[in-house]
């Protein structure tokens, strides 16, 4: 364990003699930086859609489940009576913090964007309708059903099941398309740089072959490529970090008015995750820069 | 040290060596002759192992090359040092860094190794040119820088490819001083080289054995040599 972190100790420091045996190579480098500074400015952006769509999942499921609507639809002389004997089993129920009847201000302006707001509630046959608002573990919908239709025959339980999955589904997809798209970031990424390394290797190949003829193994001429590459990924993903997290401060803030879209950001402690967009970036570009190596130096046997 | 027991080797469908058995004893001097295309560089570059026998046995340091693994023949080429013609520098590292290559590689860039670079600096006579970038060398001078690298080590066997090629006679017959002090220090050298007065003017000073390659198959030079 010690000898290993001491291997990693002295790749980080390097070996200055060493790492001058590669001469630079101009266009591979810039290659490099520029490729990582792009996957890192996309990965920002594509850490914040995720974490948007995460919190949006989550906020969506507290939300709805901890509401239900209880519709209560009775002839005109019944519906005081039957909405009394609701509310006797609503609030009997274990999980049900409170249920209240909604006023017909409320239920006015419920229905006021399908029929204006000179509807004349009072004259209309319309359903009386209770919110439910759940505590701790929330109630058993299929038992309060089989209550409510013997002791309130007139009334219909929706828990929000119905509507609520497709909404949650929809987030978690964005949040599953916001991960798959950091995925495929990094293994862009991988990509360019296997291939920046693939051609400093064969711009390299007669470094190679003096190298190999004075005994270098093949791990320390892999090991001088891949240092090059993994700190030049380092450093370009560090500024396209850097540039993608000002563009993200850039957004709007999130406002209710605004939606899903104004949310989309980092909150909180949510702002260190782009912290770890260099350190991965470097990471792919040395395993990418390892596999390059040990193709080129395998072939070149 | 390096032994090949009926060793061919074939490229492209045509066989370039074929049946060649040879021992390099410790302290032994060669020369390697034959006209040019008859397999001289071929036969080197299977005695420091970047050359893999289609046929035979080749031992690097009683080790079969077929049971080395690519770090194993590194490791014996540290034992070897190689000068090829064209003499294959780093171009863009100093004449004094391209010879300390070696121990750079091998981990061993300690200051003691680096005041014995600048000895052999001085040795091969290049004390003024160590911060020269090998392009900026004379023929003779890359000679002379390449055979310090290959001596750096303090290699067992040294093995030059027609270290002579591109230099005027006198600067030859000063590499090949160096080359038979070398062989006098102990090392084993094996020279290939078609320059026939450059064989002659050794015998003089050395005691050598004189191989040629004829029809890809080698043998015994002939008493004018």
């Amino acid at each position: 364990m010690t000898e290993e972190r001491g291997n990693v100790i002295n790749w980080v420091a390097g070996d200055a003699q060493a790492d001058r045996v590669v001469p630079p190579t101009g266009f591979t480098a810039s290659l490099t930086l520029f490729s990582a500074a792009t996957m890192a400015f996309l990965a920002v952006f594509a850490l914040a859609l995720s974490l948007a769509t995460s919190r949006l999942a989550d906020r969506w499921g507290e939300e709805l489940a901890r509401s239900s609507t209880l519709r209560i639809s009775a002839p005109e002389g019944q519906m005081t009576e039957q909405t009394a004997a609701a509310l006797r089993v609503l609030e009997s129920t274990p999980g049900i913090a409170s249920a209240r009847v909604l006023e017909k201000e409320e239920q006015r302006a419920l229905l006021e964007p399908w029929f204006g707001p000179d509807l004349p509630v009072d004259s209309l046959p319309i359903p009386r309708l209770i919110e439910v608002i759940e505590e701790g573990e929330g109630y058993d919908a299929s038992g309060l059903r089989l209550r409510l239709s013997e002791e309130v025959p007139g009334a219909v339980l929706d828990d929000h099941t119905r509507w609520r999955r497709p909404l949650v589904e929809a987030a978690d997809r964005l949040r599953l398309l916001g991960w798959l798209s950091l995925a495929l970031i990094g293994g862009t990424m991988g990509a360019m740089i296997t291939l920046a390394a693939n051609a400093a290797l064969a711009a390299n190949s007669q470094v190679i072959s003096v190298l190999r003829l004075v005994g270098a193994r093949d791990s320390y001429i892999a090991r001088a490529f891949e240092r090059r590459f993994t700190l030049r990924a380092l450093i370009g993903a560090s500024g396209g970090m850097v540039l993608g997290c000002g563009a993200v401060l850039a957004l709007p803030e999130a406002d209710p008015a605004g939606g899903f879209l104004t949310g989309l950001g980092f909150q909180g402690w949510h702002w260190l995750w782009p912290l770890l967009v260099p350190p991965v970036a470097a990471v792919v570009a040395f395993l990418a820069t390892r596999a390059a190596a040990t193709r080129t130096l395998e072939a070149m046997t | 040290m390096i032994e090949l027991e009926d060793v061919a080797y074939s490229y492209g469908g045509g066989e370039l060596l074929s049946e060649i058995s040879l021992k390099l004893q410790p302290g032994s001097f060669h020369f390697l002759t034959g006209p040019s295309g008859a397999g001289k560089t071929t036969l080197l570059k299977l005695c420091y192992g970047a050359l893999v026998p289609t046929a035979g046995t080749l031992r690097l340091f009683d080790e079969d090359l077929r049971t080395l693994d690519r770090d194993g023949i590194a490791l014996a080429r540290r034992r070897i040092g190689v000068v090829h013609q064209d003499c294959q520098f780093l171009d863009h590292l100093p004449v004094a860094d391209n010879i300390a290559l070696p121990l750079t590689v091998s981990g061993r860039d300690t200051l003691d190794e680096v005041a014995n670079l600048r000895e052999l600096v001085g040795w091969v006579g290049l004390k003024d040119r160590a911060d020269a970038l090998p392009p900026e060398l004379s023929g003779g001078e890359r000679q002379r820088a390449a055979l310090a690298r290959a001596v750096i080590m303090s290699p067992d066997v040294i093995l030059a490819d027609e270290p002579t090629g591109n230099v005027d006679w006198d600067m030859s017959q000063r590499l090949m001083r160096l080359l038979i002090e070398l062989n006098r220090m102990g090392k084993t050298v094996m020279i290939a080289t078609h320059d026939l007065a450059l064989i002659r003017a050794a015998k003089s000073h050395v005691q050598t054995r004189v191989l040629r390659i004829s029809n890809r198959r080698l043998q015994l030079a002939g008493a004018d040599l």
